[in-house]
């Protein structure tokens, strides 16, 4: 039997994210967060493997203690256990940090599976990037950190064995079909499959089934490698992007304004 | 210990913070002063809204901090698409040579070097010598150095082989910044490499400075859609490294004159390169280039102000005579307009057209997320308070459709 884990991320909720018109900022109003929707389909993956050839699915997240609910919902949508990295240590972590992170608590939960005799991590999962820092660099950064094979921006899963993935995927210029040996680590489109919604058995499991909270000890994570302390990259400043004197108007009726952007286009080219 | 401080002095107890922070309520303001709870992340939301600058990230350096003085060059990597060395790769030498004569200026003199890993000599003109060849260009662009390996195990763009020739290089050679083009590849590749030599790595820059004071690579990149911009500084590890939009930095005009190294490097023996097991790539499907919007350097992009299926077909014909790719926000993907491939913004593709003309799109902020790389933007649309009209450049208030149609007599005319 195959063990796949599957990585998420809590982001927060796009529908409700709105622009502060005078400071030009984020306005989080306080409403909950929701799974990356490039995760969530990450998880239907995973689960639809496990469906195919039988495999045991662990989610895991980093993230303040609320995010034990988004694994929670994924127990309900097919995982079979959630794992959350959760302490002050890890806050403020950069990609590296993060990371890092993950592969101390994947190694973890392999070495439990060792110790139950279940055998090894044959496959991880990831959401392409996150969409609220969308740098998509967890994937591969933690699939070096864990010596895995690594395959980005997976489409479309045309053939899973317990040794290899076949897959579909975009590369600059098109798509390409690669075969891949496990174990390895891959990151999907939103196209993949469409995520289900929980069944009822899978609503009562999701609310009883196992969720760890680990923290920085429990993973045996170096100190100076997690959080803030382990991240090289440092946010010196944000600020509103000036957009010289905001956008220009263009007057005047239809036929007046569309010969004036005619001879901005002809200018530019 | 690290953390997010705030100067009591300074804080006037606004609570901008707060609202800042949202649920998580990392940051509470108690007697006209904020501070900082224990379920603060320290995301550094709160630090840019503040207007006083009361609030500031400190950090203690981890353990791992290296001795920086023997970091020196700036890196390229070149990215081989095919015979041709990928444009982005021209527009990272262009920049280079700035970061290079700002390095220069605060007393760190440096060369700009280009890495090529590519197939045997006789497998393309791109591994060739001379006119023509991929080490010419990168030396016509801007490169001082080439290093160049051409062995049959990099000949295919392999991330994870090409990630162990990059960081064998980077641990001898020691950069001072390597920088990738922040292409489907580039994007898998620079985070194999940060993570191995445990580095930083900023993610599709669009500005790149040297801070003359330190002479450390300034790293700004747009969040939340390019309504906030963030600078980005990885003061104790090296090499700095990032990857960079395509379009974004100009390349400079190749010069063949310019004088240059090129080297070759082989693969040693116990190279990890030939450790590394290759992805087994069976099918390559090329891209139908008329649907590309990616890297389309015109773009039309159409939103729902555009009222019904019908004005679609005007819109194609303003593609046409622009020769431009067409875009589109979320709903018309949904209402089964468009295909989800045409999808412009945070759950489509992103963008970075020199001109993106917006016709009837309002602008949500998802949308204005895959919109940050556009050069010049003008927007057409009937209401003149549309979040759209914040991120052009130029604004068309009226009916989108009427403008579209004006647009295409008039182009159509000039045409004739």
């Amino acid at each position: 039997m195959m063990n796949v884990m599957v990585c998420v991320k809590a982001v927060p909720s796009t529908t409700e994210v709105k622009m502060d018109p005078v400071t030009k900022t984020i306005v989080r109003d306080g409403r909950q967060s929701v799974i990356n929707p490039f995760d969530a389909s990450a998880l239907e993956v995973a689960v639809r493997i496990k469906e195919r050839l039988g495999a045991t699915v662990g989610v895991m997240s980093m993230g303040i203690p609320d995010t034990q609910r988004i694994l929670r919902d994924c127990l309900a949508r097919g995982a079979d256990f959630g794992v959350l990295l959760s302490d002050r240590p890890f806050a403020g972590a950069d990609t590296l940090a993060t990371s890092y992170a993950l592969m101390r608590g994947i190694d973890k939960v392999r070495a439990r599976w060792a110790e139950q005799g279940s055998g090894d991590l044959s496959l991880v999962v990831c959401g392409k990037m996150a969409v609220d820092g969308d740098t998509a660099q967890i994937g591969p950064e933690l699939a070096r950190q864990l010596g895995f094979a690594c395959v980005t921006s997976v489409c479309e899963v045309l053939e899973a064995t317990e040794g290899a993935l076949r897959v579909l995927r975009e590369v600059d210029g098109g798509h390409e079909e690669v075969r891949v040996s496990l174990p390895a680590l891959i990151t999907v489109t939103k196209d993949v499959c469409n995520p289900r919604m929980p069944s009822i058995t899978g609503v009562r499991f999701g609310m009883q089934g196992p969720v760890d909270v680990w923290g920085a000890a429990d993973v045996g994570a170096d100190p100076g490698r997690i959080g803030l302390t382990g991240s090289p990259t440092q946010v010196v400043r944000s600020f509103t992007p000036e957009r010289a004197s905001g956008s220009t108007p263009i007057e005047g009726d239809a036929h007046e304004q569309a010969r004036a952007i005619v001879d901005m286009i002809k200018e530019m080219a | 210990m690290s953390g997010l401080v705030v100067d009591t002095q300074a804080c006037i107890g606004c609570r901008k913070c707060v609202r800042a922070c949202g649920g998580t309520a990392g940051i509470v303001v108690e007697n006209r002063k904020a501070r900082v709870t224990a379920t603060c992340t320290m995301c550094g939301t709160c630090v840019g809204v503040c207007p006083v600058g009361a609030l500031s990230i400190e950090k203690d350096e981890g353990a791992g901090s290296q001795d920086l003085s023997s970091y020196r060059d700036i890196w390229v990597f070149a990215q081989v698409d095919g015979d041709v060395v990928a444009p982005v790769t021209f527009e990272l030498l262009g920049k280079a040579r700035e970061l290079a004569a700002q390095r220069a200026r605060c007393g760190s003199p440096c060369d700009v070097v280009a890495l090529l890993p590519c197939g045997p000599l006789a497998s393309s003109p791109v591994c060739g010598d001379g006119e023509g060849s991929g080490a010419a260009a990168l030396v016509a662009g801007g490169a001082d150095a080439v290093i160049r390996c051409r062995d049959e195990l990099l000949a295919a763009p392999d991330a994870r082989r090409m990630a162990s020739w990059v960081c064998e290089l980077a641990r001898s050679r020691r950069p001072e910044i390597v920088l990738f083009g922040a292409t489907g590849f580039g994007r898998e590749l620079a985070p194999m490499v940060a993570a191995e030599l445990r580095t930083g790595l900023t993610a599709d820059c669009t500005v790149l400075a040297i801070d003359e004071t330190t002479g450390m690579l300034q790293q700004t990149r747009p969040a939340f859609g390019g309504n906030l911009m963030a600078t980005i500084v990885c003061p104790g590890h090296r090499p700095q490294m990032a990857t960079v939009r395509p379009g974004v930095m100009a390349a400079a005009v190749p010069d063949p004159t310019r004088p240059g190294t090129v080297e070759d490097v082989a693969l040693p023996a116990g190279s990890p390169v030939r450790a590394a097991e290759a992805l087994e790539v069976l099918r390559r499907i090329p891209r139908d280039d008329a649907a590309s919007i990616t890297d389309a350097e015109r773009l039309v992009v159409v939103g729902r102000g555009i009222g019904s299926k019908k004005a679609l077909p005007l819109m194609r014909r303003l593609c046409e005579l622009l020769g431009a790719g067409l875009g589109c926000s979320r709903p018309l993907v949904e209402s089964g307009w468009l295909e989800y491939r045409h999808q412009v913004g945070q759950t489509g593709v992103s963008v970075s057209p020199k001109l993106l003309i917006s016709v009837g799109v309002s602008g949500a902020i998802q949308h204005l997320a895959g919109i940050g790389g556009a050069q010049t933007v003008i927007a057409i649309n009937t209401d003149p308070d549309a979040p759209i009209f914040g991120v052009s450049q130029y604004s068309v208030v009226g009916d989108c459709n009427e403008v579209v149609r004006e647009l295409v007599s008039q182009l159509e005319a000039e045409r004739d």
